[in-house]
């Protein structure tokens, strides 16, 4: 099963090049998808209904977004994997600019809207430069040399990461991203992916730098996928 | 000194909204032609160019298919935009750059990897060529108002981007000299394509595409037959457009003055 990580601020556009992912994948794999957010998410419902996939959402009520990501995703890995998916596709909130929710064995993806403003990449730097693609949306609505010029800055903030224009509620330009998505090599060991980046100082062990994912990994105040409440565990 | 070779596009047909098959096998573009787009409202004359801009591989709503000198192009000619042949002024009239003019400009030139020699000065110069409101380097591009916007992004695509196929989406609208910058474009031996509800304009151009239905239903050669009516339109366009300088001017028109 491949695992791809959709980063990037409210409103970016990705739950509308997620969904042009699903139509035009979804033929060759079964896709499963779980949402992150904070205290409301639709997506799960939406496609559902819309593509028939099996889909999630969790809320991180206190806890940082990402961080909730990274404890429920080894759970998540293994509820996509017990349905036979090929494809786990999963939303995070995009709310926390400092944390990156990419972890190895995935494809990272961050969606940026280009009409955000110009220094925009500039403000959520570590989400672009950790990430393998970065898809720029709503390019119809901006000129062409605005968007040479906003590509610009994403370069410079991250002069290696992939970067694909598109209008994603047409899907013009993603088959680039369908590519790269074929191109991804499945999970090899689930036990054995960690996050890419270092995340902040802060008070949870995965702020204090334990990279492991799954709760089972951390102590605090943890997450499971299908708890409603949050779980304490002591050291 | 152009970056690209000369460069020839087809589009290939697609369908209508209705799915039914468009009823052109292709349509071909070369250096110098000048091609209007007409149609009513929401019959697909800008996703007909959209098309073109985004070298559609039947991946758009209108299936279409865009080839660059007979082939489909590479892919770094389709997502490097530094390497597209192409520059698109869109229909939107506002910039959301929080740049000035002159920051957005060399941010371009930047972008393109061009030697920045006078290319700032040229394109302003360039662009107040095509405006009655004077542009400047230091105003912010979000300030411009839309026919300075319009007037720079033409002036930009010829002298920055320095595509040899220009796209235009209603460039008559924001008031800027359209006949000036068809001129222009022409001038520069341009294959220039623009939608237009303007009928001088769409009498200036060499081909006329007739849009209805998400399709392509008519493609209009004149040949020098509309000869007369375009003279006709030409000095009705030019009365009117004195008569609005003299209504933005604050003049009221009491029948005196020399509009011939
Ligand atoms: N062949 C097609 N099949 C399906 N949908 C289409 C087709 N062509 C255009 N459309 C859709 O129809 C809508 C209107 O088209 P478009 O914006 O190109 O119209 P327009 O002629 O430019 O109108 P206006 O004069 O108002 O600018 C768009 O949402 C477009 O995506
Ligand atoms: N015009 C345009 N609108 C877009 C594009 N991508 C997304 N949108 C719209 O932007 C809004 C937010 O998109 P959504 O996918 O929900 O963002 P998310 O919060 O990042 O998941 C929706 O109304 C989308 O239809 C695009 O490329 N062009
Ligand atoms: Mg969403
Ligand atoms: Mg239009
Ligand atoms: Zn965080
Ligand atoms: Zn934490």
């Amino acid at each position: 099963m491949k695992l791809l990580i959709f980063a990037g601020p409210p409103s970016a556009g990705k739950t509308a090049v997620i969904r042009q992912i699903i139509r035009q994948l979804t033929g060759e794999f079964t896709v499963a998808f779980l949402k992150i957010d904070v205290v409301q998410a639709f997506e799960d419902e939406e496609l559902k209904k819309e593509f028939g996939i099996p889909a999630k959402k969790v809320y991180s009520g206190d806890i940082c977004p990402d961080h909730t990501g990274i404890l429920v995703l080894r759970d998540a890995i293994s509820w996509a994997e017990d349905l036979g998916a090929g494809i786990l596709i999963v939303e995070s909130a995009g709310l926390c600019l400092r944390c990156t929710p990419y972890t190895t064995q995935s494809l990272g993806i961050v969606v940026l809207s280009a009409v955000s403003g110009t220094n925009s990449p500039l403000k959520m730097a570590p989400m672009i430069a950790l990430a393998d693609i970065a898809v720029v949306t709503k390019v119809d609505l901006i000129s062409q040399a605005e968007k040479e010029v906003f590509r610009e800055q994403v370069r410079d903030v991250a002069p290696r990461v992939d970067i694909i224009e598109t209008n994603a509620v047409h899907g013009t330009g993603l088959r680039f991203l369908t590519m790269a998505i074929r191109n991804v090599p499945d999970i090899l060991d689930p036990d054995a992916i960690v996050l890419r980046g270092m995340p902040p100082l802060a008070v949870c062990t995965i702020c204090a730098g334990k990279k492991e994912i799954g709760w089972q990994n951390h102590f605090g105040i943890l997450k499971t996928l299908d708890g409603a409440d949050d779980l304490y565990r002591g050291e | 000194m152009e970056p690209f070779t000369p460069v020839i596009i087809t589009v290939l047909s697609g369908k209508t909204r209705d799915g039914s098959l468009e009823i052109f096998d292709e349509i071909v573009l070369r250096a110098g032609d000048t091609v209007s787009v007409v149609g009513p409202t929401g019959s697909g004359k800008t996703a007909f160019i959209n098309d073109i801009e985004v070298f559609a591989c039947k991946d758009t709503v209108t299936g279409r298919t865009v080839l660059v000198n007979g082939r489909i192009p590479p892919d770094e000619m389709v997502r490097d935009p530094a390497k597209k042949p192409i520059a698109l002024i869109t229909q939107n009239t506002k910039c959301i750059a929080d740049l000035t003019v002159k920051e957005f400009l060399e941010m371009h030139i930047r972008a393109r990897r061009i030697p920045d020699d006078s290319r700032v000065g040229e394109t302003i110069a360039l662009a107040n060529e095509f405006t009655g409101e004077k542009i400047a380097a230091p105003m912010h591009m979000t300030s411009l108002s839309g026919g300075q916007t319009r007037s720079l992004l033409i002036a930009d695509a010829i002298t920055i981007s320095s595509a040899p196929i220009i796209l235009l989406d209603e460039v008559e609208s924001g008031g800027i000299f359209k006949e000036t910058v068809i001129s222009t474009l022409k001038a520069n031996n341009k294959a220039v394509i623009f939608v237009t509800h303007d009928p001088f304009l769409a009498l200036l151009s060499d081909r006329r595409i007739v849009m209805r239905n998400g399709a392509v239903e008519r493609i209009i050669i004149p040949g020098g037959r509309e000869k007369k009516i375009i003279h006709l339109v030409s000095s009705m366009d030019r009365v009117l457009f004195k008569i609005r300088e003299e209504i933005r001017a604050g003049t009221l028109l009491d029948g005196g003055e020399d509009i011939s």
